[in-house]
């Protein structure tokens, strides 16, 4: 199908974004990418008044060391992250996700802050984010708010961003050269949403052990201290994300929380 | 709207209005009709062009987020060699049977000649997850792709 009509503008600046966005009010909203709502305009499940284009804005494509932390701006692409044409904070895990969003020409276009703001559970970012306890940098009319990621998520497309505010960026830690990491994507094709995502970081250095059950059309379900989480932990990190043993889910959650485990301690 | 951008090497403008595809603006406005839409959700990769140089779903892309840019659509690939040696090698190898796939196909195959050239079977199958071939089976495409990543190493 096509999109509904709407008005366009391409503001100049961070500032006059978030004034046309706040003047705006229920019918304004940002598009970036457009790789999440392009088709959305396109299956006319949104109609706004006005679309505030904010891809080419160079304050949200700033890369910025903040000392034991990252900032990657909101309109980094996928395939900019993909490439290592931007710093990798991680040592190659945001490289390594990158690469299993999408499609390449999607990659090209479609942004760190667009994939976080839409909030759709089964999103990559959204899900390594949380696993990684970054935080996310959101501007509006009244200042500047830091997010915790693993709680910027409320639910299925619901975020705690508030209707005026534009994620500027995301801030994550920098791991230390005896972190570990993996990273587990269900999916029936290469490119498609995840069916279950499970993820595990364990940095020594920052004292930081955190496993992700992923993709369970809700928040992402994140345990925080997860340095002694053998099968029957998992097992039950799986169930308190809400799987019933026995289910498809709670299989598939199982056995992508496993094999990122075992990527990460070398098994 | 008043749109300018450069098209196949060629300074445009069209009208158009914000809600407009760059799909639509290429195919309706300036009569391109060598890019094909399917799907009209960014996942088939019938409407992939090059939007500076990388691909892209010209379907989910505005064609007013394209101002000032340079597109490329298969019209503007006669001349280019890779594009060349990927029509050659899309023949010989049966890589298509009813041609709605082929443009963003050859765009996409281009992609990874040009970003990939040391790629192998897995890879260049991975890489096509985004482009759907109703017709083929794909088993010609990822042959031709091969075909031409084989031809440039031994080209040097
Ligand atoms: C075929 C296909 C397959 C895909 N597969 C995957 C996949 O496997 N995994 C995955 O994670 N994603 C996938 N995606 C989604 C893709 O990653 C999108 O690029 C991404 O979700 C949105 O980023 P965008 O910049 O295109 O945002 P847009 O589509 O421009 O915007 C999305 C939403 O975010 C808002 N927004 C945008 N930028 C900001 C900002 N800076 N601050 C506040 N709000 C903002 C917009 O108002 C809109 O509501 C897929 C998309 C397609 C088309
Ligand atoms: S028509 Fe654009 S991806 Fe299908
Ligand atoms: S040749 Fe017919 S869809 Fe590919």
């Amino acid at each position: 199908m096509k999109a509904p009509r709407f008005a366009y503008e391409k503001p100049q600046s961070l500032d006059a974004a978030i004034r046309l966005l706040a003047d705006g009010g229920d019918g304004a909203k940002l598009i970036a990418g457009g790789q999440s709502l392009g088709p959305i305009l396109n299956f006319r499940l949104a109609q706004p008044e006005l679309l505030i284009d904010i891809r080419t804005l160079p304050e949200l494509r700033t890369v910025r060391d903040e000392g034991d932390a990252v900032f990657l701006g909101a309109g980094t692409t996928h395939a900019a992250i993909e490439d290592g044409r931007v710093c990798d904070p991680t040592r190659g895990l945001l490289s390594a996700v990158a690469r299993t969003i999408a499609y390449r020409a999607v990659r090209n276009r479609g942004t760190l802050g667009g994939s976080l703001a839409h909030a759709d559970p089964a999103a990559d970012w959204v899900n390594l984010m949380a696993l990684l306890d970054a935080e996310i940098v959101a501007r509006g009319p009244s200042g500047e708010r830091r997010l915790h990621a693993a709680a910027f998520v409320r639910g299925p497309l619901t975020t705690d961003l508030a209707a005026d505010e534009i994620i500027t960026g995301v801030s994550v830690r920098k791991l230390s050269g005896r972190a570990r990491w993996g990273q587990y994507k269900f999916n029936r094709k290469p490119g498609e949403f995840a069916e279950a995502i499970g993820g595990f970081v364990h940095d020594p250095e920052l004292g930081m052990a955190r496993a992700l059950v992923g993709a369970i059309g809700d928040a992402p379900y994140v345990v925080a201290d997860a340095m002694r989480l053998d099968e029957p932990a998992m097992h039950d990190a799986v169930s308190r994300a809400g799987f019933a043993d026995g289910t498809y889910e709670h299989q598939i959650h199982f056995a992508a929380l496993k094999r990122a485990t075992a990527q990460a301690r070398g098994a | 709207m008043t749109l300018s951008l450069s098209v196949n090497g060629t300074p445009v403008e069209a009208q158009v209005e914000p809600r407009t595809s760059l799909a639509d603006a290429l195919r309706e406005h300036l009569m391109l009709t060598g890019t094909n839409v399917g799907c009209e959700h960014g996942v088939c990769g019938a409407c992939t062009v090059l939007i500076d140089g990388a691909p892209a779903r010209s379907c989910i892309t505005l064609a007013v987020a394209c101002d000032g840019a340079d597109v490329r659509t298969i019209e503007g690939l006669d001349e280019d060699p890779v594009a060349t040696a990927l029509r050659e090698a899309f023949a010989a190898e049966h890589a298509l049977q009813c041609g709605y796939c082929t443009p963003g196909m050859l765009v996409t195959a281009r992609d990874i000649v040009l970003r990939l050239p040391d790629a192998g079977e897995p890879r260049v199958r991975e890489e096509l997850a985004g482009n759907l071939c109703r017709c083929t089976g794909y088993v010609g495409i990822v042959r031709a792709i091969l075909r031409v990543l084989a031809e440039r190493k031994t080209a040097g």
